[in-house]
């Protein structure tokens, strides 16, 4: 049994919330550096261009790189030989996004209730998602996500015989319709499977991956590559303004579902897609 | 065609723009985004004010981050605009000339953009660092409460953005995708 104080956890994510919002992640850098030197549109390509100067000026002045600094999405992997003492662990992941929030001049976008719309002024609470893993380590992902992208994310129930086909077509349709909304070029989580809850959340962890990793099963490769393909001959390119660089990156994450279904979650995110990650 | 633009944004300069121009903006602007846009209306529809001069006036769905000790402004780029469709043809009714935002509007709004010769520019989404270099004074002039959603007036230099919609209907997001499409 391994002990550790939730003081560690909520430490870690203050600092993890501050830089996630102000350092882009390097995949996300190199794939728009990558993307300047293969965007067909003059237009497109000073946009891109922007895009790096924006991260590069959010770096040296250590500000966000984006208003929307997000809600805080937090993934927990924690070894079952774990024990935390000095209190309960989700109030800790919350005061280290309410100390993150207030010290990094983060902004604070959580409403109380999605109909009496009153800000909480500390921007939690967060969205946690734990899970019980084998050891004694505890696994942090810290991905703060805007809500411009995340409101062009769907959901479909479709058929078993709708096939692989099917659920392409879907996926791409997604794209099509978030057009110039999501601040393209966009980064596209897919999750297929499981059941309507879990492909939502695959889809989410499908955007933790790099850029440019690929999936190791392979019609789910081959999946990644086709969607990529087709998305960036949509046409709507950088801020939707036309060009080739509509997405710099497709995950698809799939898990064993029900003989009834075929559940298929999109999950859109944008340039800034954030991510950071520690292990305790 | 690159245009230096200046704010108040008279109707016979916003009626000249044309959708791809670049422009750069200079002058006063307002944020406001989905609460104050709400807000504003409600108000109006009870007391006939709003809380600035919208004659002439240019908006800008924006809400910033906390500004650092000694900064203007905190990041500060635009927000999805299509969430202030439900507000924006009052706003024009009254005298709006400019929106700057990014994404989709529908088509209410760019009919009464046409009728009263509004425009609408894009900046670039996700470029919040990059744009508050341009804002040079920021100050809550209405609904602090709301927080980052509050109405600040900014004075900008050289701000820049994009005729996305021009007061014609002509729009960038329909006439440019397909040249790429393959």
């Amino acid at each position: 049994m391994r002990e550790i104080s939730v003081d560690l956890v909520r430490d870690a994510i203050k600092t993890m919330c501050i830089e996630a919002n102000c350092i882009l992640s390097d995949d996300v850098y190199q794939a728009i550096e990558k993307a300047k030197t293969t965007e067909s549109s003059a237009v497109g390509r000073e946009l891109l261009c922007q895009l790096t100067k924006n991260a590069d000026i959010a770096k040296r002045d250590y500000m966000p790189i984006c208003q929307d600094t997000g809600m805080a999405i937090i993934f927990l992997e924690i070894g079952q030989d774990v024990h935390f003492y000095g209190g309960y662990l989700e109030d800790a992941v919350n005061e280290g996004v309410r100390l993150g929030y207030e010290e990094g001049y983060l902004r604070k976008s959580i409403v109380k209730d999605p109909f009496i719309r009153v800000n909480t002024g500390d921007n939690t609470p967060a969205v946690i998602h734990t899970q019980i893993v084998p050891g004694d380590k505890v696994d942090i992902t810290v991905a703060p996500k805007g809500f411009g992208s995340e409101n062009m994310s769907r959901i479909f129930m479709m058929k078993p015989s709708d096939g692989i086909e099917g659920a392409k077509d879907a996926i791409v349709q997604a794209v099509k319709e978030a057009g110039p909304n999501p601040c393209p070029p966009m980064v596209v989580g897919v999750g297929c499977g499981g059941s309507f809850e879990k492909c939502a959340l695959l889809a989410k962890k499908a955007l933790l991956r790099p850029i440019g990793s690929v999936s190791p099963i392979p019609h789910i490769y081959e999946m990644e590559k086709e969607l990529l393909e087709r998305m960036n001959k949509t046409g709507i390119g950088p801020q939707g303004l036309g060009g080739n660089t509509t997405v710099l990156g497709v995950h698809v994450e799939s898990f064993p579902t029900h003989i009834a279904g075929m559940p298929i979650a999109v999950n859109i995110s944008c340039h800034v897609t954030r991510h950071t990650h520690t292990i305790l | 065609m690159k245009v230096k633009i200046e704010t108040p944004l008279v109707l016979e300069q916003a009626k000249k723009l044309r959708a791809g121009d670049i422009v750069e903006i200079t002058g006063t602007i307002y944020t406001a985004r989905d609460a104050a846009h709400k807000r504003m209306l409600t108000e109006y529809e009870e007391t006939g004010k709003l809380p600035f001069d919208i004659k002439n006036a240019v908006i800008y769905y924006a809400g910033p981050a906390p500004e650092k000790p000694g900064m203007v402004i905190g990041s500060a780029g635009p927000t999805t605009s299509y969430r202030m469709d439900a507000y924006a043809p009052k706003l024009i009714e009254l005298g709006q000339t400019g929106m700057i935002g990014k994404g989709a509007r529908n088509q209410q709004v760019v009919d009464t953009m046409k009728k009263y010769g509004a425009v609408y520019f894009g900046a670039t989404g996700g470029a919040g660092a990059l744009l508050a270099n341009h804002i040079k004074k920021s100050e809550v002039i209405a609904y602090e409460d709301l927080g980052a959603e509050a109405i600040r007036k900014l004075y900008v230099k050289d701000f820049p953005a994009i005729v996305i919609i021009d007061s014609l209907g002509n729009n960038l997001y329909e006439t440019e995708p397909p040249k790429y499409r393959q």
